[in-house]
This record gives C-alpha cells, structure tokens and sequence, in this order.
C-alpha cells in the first residue's frame, strides 16, 4: 500500500488538473486540489528548516571542515524567524529593512556575478574553431552590433534600400525573429511532447521511479 | 423606511422630469449566463444612456441590481463607472440554476431611472471548452501513440532509440569521480514538485543514484524546496537499497539550502569550490543561475551534464558544459537510462507525435505559400487566399 496509495493519489489529481483545462465545471475541484498542495508545501517549509538546522547544527558539533559557516547561518535563521512572527514583516519593519538591506543586495551582487560569467563562457564558446563555432560567433556579433545604436550608426544616410540586408539591423532582425524563433518553437514542440509523454507515464504508473521505486 | 424611500425616490424623478430634467435609461439591458465558465455566473451588458452624449442630465454611474423575480426586491451588486458605451458587469455570487432578474440603474447627480429588467436567466456549469477541442484531440492522439507503442514494448517488440550523447556520458561522469575520489553533484533545479522538469529531474536523478551507488561513489543533492528535497531523500534511499549499497546512503549529503534563488546559487557555488565535485548534473528548471552554476562548475574542472526544457537557458548550458539534454532529452533521459522496454515505448510514440505535428508544419507553409498565387477552375479564376485564409 506504500506505493499503491501515492500512485492513486496522482494519477486522481494529475486527471482532474487535466479534465479541468478542458471542462470548466472542474475548475471549483481543480482549484481545491492547488489548495491541498499550498497547504502540503506549508508544511513542507517546516521540513526544509528543520534540515537545514539539523545538518547545520551537527556539522557545529562535531567540527566539520568549515563548521564557523555555520553559525551566521543558524543566528540568522532564528533572527529572521523571531523578528518577522514577533514584528511582522509589514514596509517598515524591522524585518523588511533587513531584507531590503540585508538579503536583497547579497541576492543582487551574486546575481551581478552573471556578467562576469557571459564574459568568460563567450569567450570560449565563441572561438571560431569549428564551423559550428565561427557561425555562432558571426550571429553573436551581428546581434550585438544590432542591438545597441552604434551598430547602424556607420550606416550612411545614402545607403541603397537593395543593400539594406548588409545592415546589422535588418540581419538582427531576420536572425532573431525567423532563425532564433524557430529553434525555439521547436524546442519548446518537442519539450511539450516530452511533458505528455513523462506526465502519462507518470499518471498511469508506468514511470515510479519518483516513489523511490524503480 | 422601504416605502419611504421609494416615495422619496418618485416623487424627485417627478419633479425632475417636470422641470425637463429627465434622464434617460441605459439601453439594450441584457444578462445571459457567463459562457465557458465553472457555473455561478452571469454576465449583464448594456448599452449608454443617450444622456451619457451630451443629454441634459450626466450620468455618473450605471448600478447593477438582482432580484429572484421581476418585480421582487432588488439587491444593488455594485457599480459602473460611465465614458465606454457599452457596458458589462459580472455577477460572481450567482447559485447555479436559480432564475434571476437584472436591472441597470442609470444614475445621476439629482436622479436616477431604471432600465426595464432583463431576465429570467441562470447561472449553469459549461461542460466542455469548444475552443479547445483541437487540443483534446491531438492529445488524446498523442496518447494513443504513446499507449499504443508502450504495448508494443510489453509485447516483446524490438524498439530503436537513437543515442542520446549527454546520457551516454552518463556513466562516464560517474566513473570519472569514482575514480577520482570524488564526489557527484546533482542539482535538480530551483523549481518545486509541481514542475514537470523537476520531476523528470528527480526520476533520473534516481537512475544516477543507483549507478552512483553501484560505482560507490559519493552524492551530493542540494535542493532549493522543501518537497523536492523529501522526495529526492526518498528516491535515492531507495536507489542505494536497489543496488545492494543501503549502508552507503548518506541523508544529510540530501538537502535544503533555501528557496531564495541567488542564496541557493551562493550555497551551490559554496559546496562546489569545497567539495571539488568530479562530476555536475545540473537537470530541471533553471533561470538566470544557469550560468553562474556551470561556469562555476567549469572552473573547477567537473565534467558537466546539464538538462533543460527552457529555451532561454540552453545557450548558457552549451556554452559551459560539456554535454547538454536539449528539452524533450531531458524528458527521455529516465526511459533511456532505465532501458525498461515499456518506458522506452513512450519515447517512440513522442516521436511519432513530432512527426505528425511536422507534418502539418510542413503543410502549412507550403499552403501559406501557395495562397499567394491564384488558379483558374471552370473557366473561373480563384485566388487560393481565399481558401485558406481564416476569417
């Protein structure tokens, strides 16, 4: 019954969240089925925390490598926790000036890491060793040079409209609306495809590996 | 007091209309069951006042009131501003099958005046969506291939797969860190449960972890929710008892590091530059920290396997890694390393779904073409974009 149960459980709720995009007067039932889900993931936070406090705390006690790590992380845990249930975590608060001041530009500069991280990706998968790579590289910097004003800017005035397509906006233009739009549409057929087949599988219990079980 | 107000009411409308300032009713009062709906809902739509453009009296708000009977007690369900014309208002808190009546009160600054009421009509559930018919079908169709060739499996058919190079590395990944000592990094996303990435992540992740087990190498699995990171728990449990490695299984290398998105990259990025991972996966949903996580992972020298279903984030994985499953790979991935016949049956009715829907690709360029040029029939000239163009 330990599988049985979880494999009913879905194939019940996968069947009526897809009857539901098809038959209206499921949306009622549809939609307390998403709330049951809110109400597991609520309850699911509690798991995750506790995690993290347990690896966290054993990792302290028993003098892990790095174990000092550890110690912001848990203050900051029980900080947040007792603040925001104490405080609220309304504009104005103690809570949301440490998120504003805090979190928010910690999440920021990892994120303003990226810029770095295009830099030294384009770099190698732009050198034009391959024939694949040197037709990358050349639609990378016709994009490039459309994208920003400097790009048509050597364009003159008496440019002829039937040599129009040399320019870098009119190249942007055609790569990334019919070249770039294609890949993607068909990436986005086949992964659709994908979902169907791996949601029926999972549905009719042909696919159990996400119980655990192979 | 309901007597009093309605006298109130008249006798002003009266005196207003003597000293010439009427207002006139809004126009062409309708109400008819919300189409296409889950039922307690009906839609009332009206047209202008004639007062609205330009009449004596200006009309600040439209009223929308119900009763279970024309001429029963109306209730006010709320208000329109004016200035559109044409009017529509839903009534949300309608129960499905009782008849109702709806008036539109035109009102202004010193009066007000009803339009006749509209009605009966009833709120019912609708049973199908008619403009959704041709997706029912084609996936009812697709089904069908994929039942169809999943029974085929079962019955012992032989099925071809082409190789899929990112899973074939694989086992290579997996022994390049068993032989280097060290460990494997799985990174199922940052998207929860519910996401199908998520789950085919976590249904292949299940397929690495009895390989892992197998080669007895070590696993890590960070995760960024909560569900995601029981169910991995639970997954890979059962992976290590499958092959026999039960006493292996390590349930802290198994978990949660936060749901923020750039908390969970500097945490990732963290346990990569300490535990030197010989190995990275990175499968599922990923936005912006696809990049961050895989040049990461290059720096150090892993060899990464990356999966995703997001067109945005592809570039950035085949830019950085070393192999990556482009959208339908990654749903394939659980079937191809399973090798189960009945799962690999799916995989040849999914083809079979692309190639039909490429057919009609095919066919509706080549139609879309053709409508630019016209033929003679009968003597009688035809333009073929008269044919095919959808009015």
């Amino acid at each position: 019954m330990r599988r049985e149960i979880p494999m009913i459980v879905a194939f019940v709720a996968g069947v009526i969240i897809i009857l539901e995009f098809f038959v209206p007067a499921l949306r009622s039932v549809a939609a307390q089925i998403q709330k049951w889900y809110l109400v597991v993931i609520a309850f699911a936070i509690l798991v995750g925390a506790f995690n993290l406090l347990r690896i966290n705390y054993m990792k302290i006690r028993r003098r892990r490598a790095d174990w000092p790590y550890s110690i912001p992380l848990i203050a900051g845990l029980f900080a947040m926790a007792i603040i925001g249930i104490g405080w609220g975590i309304e504009e104005g608060t103690v809570f949301d000036w440490l998120f504003n001041y805090l979190i928010f530009p910690m999440s920021s500069t990892v994120f303003a890491l990226l810029a770095f991280f295009v830099a030294s990706a384009a770099y190698r998968a732009f050198r034009a060793r391959t024939v694949d790579a040197t037709l990358l590289l050349v639609a990378a910097v016709v994009v490039m040079l459309g994208q920003v004003p400097i790009g048509s800017a050597w364009v003159p005035p008496w440019w002829p409209d039937w040599l129009v397509f040399l320019t870098p906006d009119w190249l942007k233009d055609r790569i990334m609306d019919i070249f770039n739009t294609a890949g993607q549409r068909a990436i986005l057929i086949g992964a659709s495809l994908g979902v169907v087949s791996t949601s029926l599988r999972i549905l009719l219990g042909i696919e159990r590996s996400y119980l655990g079980e192979e | 007091m309901k007597s009093v107000r309605l006298g109130a009411f008249v006798i002003m409308s009266v005196a207003a209309a003597a000293f010439g300032q009427t207002l006139q009713a809004a126009e062409d009062v309708a109400a008819q069951d919300t189409p296409l709906d889950a039922g307690g809902s009906i839609t009332v739509t009206w047209q202008a006042s004639p007062d609205e453009a330009g009449g004596k009296a200006q009309v600040i708000a439209y009223e929308v009131w119900r009763a279970t009977r024309a001429a029963g007690d109306y209730k006010r369900l709320g208000e329109v501003e004016p200035g559109k014309g044409s009017y529509e208002f839903t009534d949300e808190k309608a129960e499905n099958g009782v008849e109702y009546f709806y008036k539109v009160r035109a009102r202004g600054e010193k009066m007000s005046t009803d339009a006749a009421p509209a009605g009966p009509v009833k709120a019912t559930a609708e049973w199908f969506y008619p403009d959704r018919l041709n997706m029912l079908v084609a996936s009812v169709l697709l089904a069908a291939f994929v039942l169809y060739y999943i029974s085929q499996a079962r019955a012992g058919k032989e099925l071809f797969i082409r190789r899929i190079a990112g899973l074939e590395a694989v086992q290579e990944a997996v022994g390049r860190a068993t032989e280097m000592g060290k460990p494997v990094l799985y990174v199922p996303g940052i998207a929860d449960i519910d996401d199908i990435q998520t789950i085919a992540a976590v249904t292949i992740l299940g397929r690495v972890a009895t390989m892992i087990a197998e080669y007895d190498a070590a696993l890590l699995v960070p995760c960024s929710r909560s569900l995601v990171m029981s169910t991995a728990q639970e997954v890979v449990k059962e992976a290590y008892l499958e092959a026999g490695r039960p006493d292996a299984y390590r349930r802290e290398n198994i978990r949660y590091l936060t749901d923020d998105q750039f908390g969970y990259v500097a945490g990732v990025d963290g346990i990569m530059l300490r535990e030197k991972p010989a190995a990275n996966f990175y499968l599922g949903t990923f936005y912006a920290e696809s990049l961050i996580l895989a040049e990461t992972g290059h720096s150090i020298g892993a060899i990464q396997i990356a999966g995703t279903a997001m067109p945005s984030q592809l570039p950035f994985f085949i830019a950085a890694c070393d192999y990556t499953l482009i959208g339908e790979e990654l749903f394939a991935a659980s079937a191809y390393l399973s090798r189960e016949p009945r799962l690999l049956g799916s995989l040849i009715g999914q083809d079979l779904g692309k190639v039909i829907i490429l057919i009609f690709i095919i066919a509706g360029v080549v139609t879309a073409f053709l409508a630019q040029f016209g033929f003679e029939l009968f003597g009688r000239s035809i333009a073929l974009e008269q044919l095919f163009v959808v009015k």
